[in-house]
Order: C-alpha cells, then structure tokens, then sequence
C-alpha cells in the first residue's frame, strides 16, 4: 500500500497555511513598524506578544474577548459552510447586545436568559440577507452592509428613547451609554464561579469564554454529525447539485444565516453582560463583527478551530493595547488585515503547500 | 431661502464623493471584478491628500497658489488610491482570490494604516489631519463681490475644486463606457469573459483596467469626502465607500442613474445632520435622536428598492467570478 505523505492530510496543510499567514502577518506588521519609529519598534512588537501573559489579569482579558471573538467567527464560519459570506456578524453582535441588554436593565432579567435573548435578536438581523439572497437573489453582501449600518442606527435611536437604559437613569451622570450592570441589575451579570480568585482578581475574567467553547463544540456536532449540517455543506459545495438531489437549498440559506447570526448575538450578549463594559452611543459600526472575519479564515471555518483562532486574535489586540504611547494600537489590525489578505488566496497557498510537501517526502523516500 | 441655498449646497458637496466613488466601483464591476474595497481605497486617497495639502500649507506655497496645491493633492489622492487598489487586482485577477474577502482585508488595512501612521508622523493621540483654509473657491477667485444672497449661498458656500473635477470625470466616464471600443471591451468582460477573449481582448489587461481606475476615482473620492466633512481627516470616512456601493446599484451600475442616486442619498444625509433646522420636516415632538432616524433612512430605502428591482437588475453577469483561461 502507498504510505500516504502529509502532504495528502488537508488537515495538516490547513493549520500550516495558517501558521505562514500568521508569521508573514506579523512580519509585514513588524517592518511597517521599523519604518515609522526604528528605535521603538522592537518594544512594540513585543508588548503585541507579551502582554497577553505578562499578568492573570491580562490573561484574563484574553480569555474575556476571546469569546465574543469566537462565536462572531463561528457565525462566519458557519455562513462560509453554507457558501454565504457573513459580513452582517456586525450587526447581528449589535443587536444581539442590544437585546441582552433590554431583557437585564429594562426587563430585569437573570443574565441566561437575556443571553437566550441575544441570539434572539441576532437571529432575527440575520434573517433579512438569508431571506432576500434565497427570495430576491439581492446578494447576501450587500444586505448585510446594508444591515450593519441600520442595526447601529436602530439601536441608538431606541437606546436614545428608552430613558431605563441610560446610565443617567441608575445614579451615574452620562447618558451616552447604557447603565452599569452592578447598579442596573447585577443578576444578570455572567458568573465568574469563583474565576476572578484564580486570575489574581481579575475583573475580566468570567464563565463565557467556556459558554463560547461549548458552543464551539456544539457547532461542530452540527456540522459534522448530523443530516441537517451534511445538507448545509452540500449547499454550500455546490448549491445546483444539491437542489438535484432533493435539498432545499433556500430553506437552507436562510436556516443558516438565522444560526449564524444567533451565533454573533450570543456574542454581543456576552460580551456586555460581563458587567465590565457598558455599550456606548457611537456613530461607528463595531470592529468586534469584522474581527470574526479572520477568525473564521485562520480556523478554515472548522469551528473546533475557532476556538484556537479566536485566542490568537484576542491575544494579539490585548497586546496591541499595550503598544501606546509608543504606536497606536491599531497596528493589531494591520497584522489582521495581512491576514484576512493571505487568507483570501488559501486555496492557492494550500495548493503550493500541499505539493511542496509531498516533493520533500518523496525525496526523503529516494534517500 | 438661505437655508434651501444652503441645504442644496451642501448636497453637492455630498454629492462628489458618492459620484466619484460610485463612478470607480461601476468600473470594477463592469470590468467582473467586485470591488468592496472602495472604503479603504477612500481612506488611503484621502490620507495621502490631507498630509500633502498639510505640506503644501506649512511651507507657505499652498496658500499664495492654492487651486494648483489643491489640484496636485487630488491627483496625489487618486494615484494613492490607484497603488492601492492593485492589491486587489492582484489577488482578484491573477491569483484568482475571493474578491470580497481580498476586498474586507484592504478596508481592515486602510484605516489601521492611516491611524499608525497619523499617529506616528504627527504625534501621540494627534490622529486628526487638519486641512487648511485656503482650498475653498470663493467669490473673489472670480473677481465677485462676497454677499450672501441665494445664488452666493448655493455656489459659493462649499465650492471646491472636487466639483468641478467630479462633473469633468462623470462627463469622462459617460464618453468612456458608451462611445469608445474601451467600455464596450471592459463591459464584455463583465458580461461573458470567455466570449471577449475568443475576439482577442485580453481579459486579465481589461479587468486590470477597471480596478486601477475605480482606485483612482475612489482615492478622490476619498479627499472630496474629507473636504465635505470639513473637520479635518480623521482615519475614517465614514463609511461612505459602502454607501457608494449601494449608490452604484442603486443607479443600475449607469453613469446618468448613478448621478441621481448619489444625489438622493446626499440629500438624505444633508437632510439628516440638519434635520432640526429644517422647517418643512416632520418633528416626531418626544422622540431623542432623530438625526439616527434619518440617517438610517437611505440604507432602508436601498434595501427596499434591492428588494423590488433585483429580478431584473442589470449587474455584470460575471462580476465576481476570477476569469481562468483554462475554462474558455
């Protein structure tokens, strides 16, 4: 029998095309910074990898954004399955925090069940771009844009009216951002089940990020186990092929975007619900949706992946922020754009990969 | 009166950049090529034009000659747009990429890279551009008297080169798509590459084409948003490139429709940062924040108007699709 190279395992090729993007990413990231500062840019490019483990705290930290980051990059994922390409996480997050945040501070609800809320809200934004890709043949892209901006809208409009949600309304003088979760109704903040002891009082650190690895899981039994993730796969290979074969391939657009945008509330919702960060009237889209992107990329949408990429991705913006005064810390995003840049010809990248690795084994079988 | 000059003013200045840019992604994509970059593509234009304006400024030159500094400025932002815009053609046409995701990296690029380099040529926290005074036309370039009457208001209150340039590249781009051999060979590799390249087209030179000039026309779109803005260059531009794009499909990817749909949606935004003042509009009496209400508006109607006409819409029928020799 042949004795298969690693070349051959599509596993293997995956997670090295990922590590290049990952080493030239940083590389391109560390020369621009060479470029605009030589004497400061070594120290910046390693408070980038340091700082996530320079303290329990900091680590902390890590962990808190990962999971956010990991479910955005698992409704992106999820979308890629199905051959969608879920620019919308964005503003399914938004409302899904939104929701959240209505069921702890208006409503007075227990923080499960304002997380049931928040996939709740995200799932209804990602029914427009399923619903009108499968209906209208409008371009999933486009809609979801589109929705981004409206759901940031939206929100502030309501927050604006909604005089309950306000800071001002709980004790605190602004009214640019909803109320402190301590104050408003600390039942539903996350638990921290005794996890800030261990992270040397870390105020970051909570249950979420294993909710968010659960669901990783969860994700991943979907796909890869049951007949109805079998049929998105299909669709997304080969959408003619699998309406010949007796699939349902716009219910199935649809069901998707409504899973993957329930993905990306659940992450706004636990992101807010942590009690340390309250949601701010900005006239900005937020980054924590785009941030999915290359999340998803980096795991090649596998959601057990994601798990993995999202604590890179996290790990490398909490070091990013140490980076001031220095550079700003928005050079992390340039080291994620690189990225999402390499990722965006991965197949050709795998490709290369895939046959340099089996020249180098059969060499090695000739020596 | 005052306020309709006024309002009708600023709907031109509005106006400029959604046709500039808009104008730019009708080339991309009639040339095959999706191009969802245009908001970095701004942001990179619109970089390299503020920190040359701020040059031209601080060594005095720009002030005594400012419509040739200004000139210069736009050409700098559109060949910065243009360089960029190669990344995309790059990965979209010769290694046959995902054109959206090549497209999401560039606008996650633009904005960090202009932030970095903001911050590291003017100083910590110093993210803010300004742009100088002296750009604006006013009365006085023509040998008029200032005054304030409605004709003073409309051309005068936010005249800058940029319109002029705008109307100049709309007449161009009209020209250039109908009238020449040019945009009838880059519309045919939008519509069936393999059928332009069995005539002799090289499909790979065309498509280049088109998104090196929606480069150009996005990186000046890029300044004119800046200098419609007025508050000096801040990294952003505020999501215009996005909105542009709904204006190319909004205007059924046609230079003529185009120019409507960019004015609609410019007056749209004028009408909702100005809403408070504006006597004719409905005041919602109680309800805070109305300026979002309005602002949200344009998108919803995008969406509505997507949803009616999207069976018979005219986009390119291979935009999106990386164009391989090999399946001809």
């Amino acid at each position: 029998m042949k004795k298969k190279s690693i070349g051959d395992n599509p596993a293997v090729v995956s997670i090295l095309a990922s590590i290049i993007s990952i080493v030239v990413g940083l590389l391109l990231g560390f020369i621009l910074l060479l470029i605009l500062n030589p004497s400061k840019a070594g120290i910046g490019i390693s408070a980038m990898l340091t700082t996530g483990f320079s303290s329990m705290d900091q680590f902390g930290k890590v962990l808190y954004q990962a999971a956010p980051l990991m479910l955005c990059g698992l409704s992106v994922g999820f979308a890629f399955k199905t051959g969608l390409f879920n620019i919308g996480a964005s503003g399914q997050y938004t409302m899904g925090a939104f929701f959240a945040l209505v069921g702890a501070i208006q409503f007075q609800l227990p923080w499960f069940v304002c997380l049931i809320l928040a996939m709740i809200g995200g799932g209804i934004w990602g029914i427009f771009p399923g619903l009108f890709k499968a209906k209208f043949n409008v371009n999933e892209v486009i809609t979801a844009i589109m929705f981004n901006w409206i759901a940031m809208f939206l929100v502030n409009l309501l927050l604006a009216n909604m005089p309950t949600m306000l800071a001002s309304a709980w004790g605190a003088s602004n009214s640019d951002r909803t109320a402190a979760l301590a104050k408003a109704n600390p039942a539903a903040v996350i638990p921290k089940a005794g996890l800030n002891k261990l992270f040397g009082n870390s105020s970051w650190i909570n249950i979420s990020v294993f909710i968010a690895i659960l669901v990783a899981i969860l994700i991943w039994f979907i796909l890869q186990k049951t007949t109805f993730g079998y049929e998105l796969k299909a669709c997304g290979m080969n959408k003619e092929a699998s309406r010949y074969a007796g699939i349902n391939a716009n219910r199935n657009i649809v069901l998707s975007m409504i899973i993957a945008g329930a993905l990306s509330g659940l992450g706004g919702g636990l992101y807010y619900l942590a009690g340390t960060i309250q949601y701010v009237l900005v006239k900005s889209i937020l980054a924590m949706g785009f941030n999915g992107i290359p999340v998803a990329l980096l795991a090649n949408s596998n959601p057990l992946g994601t798990i993995f990429s999202s604590l890179f991705i996290s790990f490398i913006q909490v070091g990013g922020s140490a980076m001031q005064p220095n550079f700003s810390s928005e050079a992390t995003d340039i080291v994620i754009a690189v990225i999402i840049y390499l990722a965006a010809f991965s197949l050709l990248m795998k490709m290369v990969l895939s046959n340099l690795l089996k020249r180098t084994g059969k060499e090695d079988k000739k020596a | 009166m005052t306020v309709l000059a006024n309002i009708l003013s600023l709907t031109i200045v509005f106006a400029v950049p959604l046709l500039l840019v808009a104008l730019g992604g009708m080339y991309s994509e009639h040339s095959g090529v999706i191009n969802i970059a245009l908001e970095g593509i701004m942001v990179i234009g619109a970089l390299c034009a503020s920190f040359a304006l701020k040059g031209f400024d601080s060594a005095g030159w720009g002030s005594t000659h400012p419509q040739i500094a200004m000139l210069i400025s736009i050409l700098i932002a559109g060949v910065a747009g243009m360089v960029f815009s190669i990344l995309l053609a790059f990965a979209a046409i010769n290694l046959r990429a995902d054109q959206t995701i090549g497209g999401t990296a560039l606008n996650i690029f633009a904005p960090a890279f202009a932030v970095v380099v903001t911050w590291a040529v003017q100083g910590q926290g110093l993210t803010t551009i300004q742009i100088p005074t002296w750009i604006r036309i006013t009365q006085a370039n023509f040998g008029l008297e200032a005054g304030n009457g409605f004709l003073d208001s409309l051309i005068f209150k936010y005249f800058y080169l940029t319109t002029p340039v705008a109307i100049v590249l709309f007449i161009i781009a009209w020209i250039l798509m109908y009238k020449t051999s040019f945009g009838l060979r880059l519309r045919a590799c939008g519509e069936h590459p393999q059928a332009a390249d069995s005539v002799g087209i090289n499909v790979y030179r065309m498509r280049y084409a088109g998104v090196l000039i929606s480069g150009f026309l996005g990186g000046v779109g890029g300044i004119a948003y800046t200098i419609a803005v007025g508050s000096g260059f801040s990294a952003s531009v505020g999501g215009y490139g996005f909105l542009a794009l709904a204006v190319m499909i909004f205007g059924n990817w046609k230079p003529i429709q185009i120019l409507g749909s960019a004015a609609f949606f410019a007056l749209f935004k004028v009408i909702a940062a100005y809403n408070s003042s504006l006597p004719f509009l409905p005041k919602f009496e109680g309800l805070k924040d109305k300026s979002s209400l309005y602002q949200m508006l344009p998108y919803i109607v995008t969406m509505i108007v997507l949803v009616f006409t999207s069976k018979k819409s005219q986009a390119p029928k291979a935009e999106g699709i990386p164009y391989d020799k090999g399946t001809r």
